[in-house]
């Protein structure tokens, strides 16, 4: 039987090699290919009828819009329209990629560092580069709350530096493990199911099915808060402070 | 919490599977050969759900929300002009009602007015005319009256003097018996 850590693994479905990079076409792709897929179709196949009075598709989809750009306009205000789309487009990645993973037998790209980091990495960069083009110099401000006093100075800028550079971390690091956890757990599980035969399967079998459904809350959940968290380093860095 | 489990699902993992190959070579995510094909198509995926998102889907929902959102407050617009509209007509018609209560009781004024000045002109020319006639019937009166007293005396006389005439058997002369009478009458007082 398959271990609990097979489910992460990565295996070229069409190899590719771009000048000396391996850039395969592989199962992870393929479940984030899956995933813009499944969005689009989602979002535009629900909007075809544009009805005054939404359907439950439809309804979905306005609800999705609405509740990211509730979110963007609460934490980040009326400068924050610019960005709606991609924390939009942000929000509905990590959700469909959380959501398809939990289907068995499917691939989970959230559940892998690298994804989760490459994504932290770029909201980190993107919004240091947005408070650097409005702030320039000022931006150094971040890093010296107002108010402290000048003597606190030397303690105080490296802590707020190196809490600073610990966003992208602390950020991929929570999506990565809690979706590797959850998915491990599963199939932990899962593993004893049939050892324990007809008798003790039923435990661990019980256990899966509340681990799903606590899975599915983890899965929103955690594509919430990257979201939220986005929004936030947004809002820092366009308001500071 | 997260961490914990995540360190007890890798414990149990272990227990589980044992030597299993996926073990052996640690965990797929730590593969960094497999990184630069993640990145790539992670980046791919990602442009090319950020452009559909932000060229096709997110006008798409934006424009039915607005169109929602002005046909609902085109609606309220609508709602609150009819509201003033009525209240006009409200106020119009209460004006009106005013109108015609004041103007009812102008002609109610008017006209009770006319009728107690023409009841009074008739009233006094009536007791005008009554007196009149009042005054003409005294008058009539005392002039009957006063006739009649003047012949009393005549005719006092002449029973008088007929009266004499049976006892005595001859006509006394006119002169005495009216003498005589008056002064039986002044006697009497």
């Amino acid at each position: 039987m398959a271990g609990p850590l097979k489910q992460f693994e990565v295996n070229a479905l069409v190899p590719v090699e771009l000048g000396g990079v391996d850039a395969s076409f592989t199962n992870a792709s393929l479940f984030m290919v899956i995933a813009v897929l499944a969005i689009t179709f989602f979002l535009t196949v629900s909007m075809r009828r544009r009805s005054l009075v939404p359907g439950r598709w439809q309804s979905l989809a306005e609800l999705s819009y609405e509740f990211i750009a509730g979110m963007v306009r609460d934490n980040v205000g009326s400068e924050g329209r610019r960005y709606f789309p991609f924390v939009f487009s942000l929000f509905m990645f990590i959700l469909f990629g959380n959501m398809i993973g939990l289907i068995p037998y499917s691939f989970t790209p959230t559940s892998h560092i690298i994804v989760t980091f490459a994504m932290a990495i770029f909201v980190f960069v993107g919004v240091t580069i947005v408070a650097i083009i409005r702030h320039r110099l000022h931006f150094l401000s971040f890093f010296l709350p107002p108010g402290v006093p000048v003597v606190m100075a030397p303690i105080l800028i490296p802590i707020e530096i190196l809490s600073y550079l610990s966003r992208p971390v602390s950020l991929s690091i929570r999506l990565f493990a809690n979706m590797m956890a959850g998915h491990t757990m599963l199939k932990v599980f899962a593993g004893f199911v049939v050892p324990l035969g007809i008798i003790g399967g039923w435990a661990p079998l019980a256990v899966d099915v509340a681990l799903t459904g606590f899975e599915f809350l983890v899965a929103f959940l955690q594509a919430y808060v990257f979201t939220i968290l986005t929004c936030l380093y947004l809002n820092d860095a366009i308001h500071l402070h | 919490m997260r961490t914990v489990l995540t360190q007890a699902a890798l414990l149990v993992a272990a227990v589980g599977a044992g030597t299993g190959p996926a073990l052996a070579a640690g965990l797929p995510q730590l593969d960094a050969s497999k990184y630069p094909s993640m990145v790539i198509w992670l980046a791919i995926s990602f442009a090319v759900l950020y452009v559909l998102m932000a060229r096709v889907a997110l006008p798409r929902i934006a424009r039915v929300l607005e169109e929602r959102q002005d046909r609902i407050d085109d609606n309220l617009g609508k709602a609150a002009s009819l509201k003033a509209e009525a209240e006009t007509a409200a106020e119009a018609y209460e004006k009106a009602l005013a109108d015609a209560r004041d103007q009812a009781q102008e002609i109610l004024h008017e006209t009770s007015q006319r009728l107690a000045t023409t009841a009074a002109k008739r009233h006094a020319e009536v007791a005008e005319r009554l007196t009149g006639e009042i005054e003409a019937a005294e008058e009539r009166i005392a002039r009957a009256k006063q006739e009649a007293l003047s012949h009393v005396g005549e005719m006092a006389a002449g029973v008088v003097g007929e009266a004499t005439a049976k006892l005595l058997g001859e006509a006394p002369d006119e002169k005495s018996v009216s003498a005589a009478l008056m002064s039986t009458l002044k006697g009497r007082g």
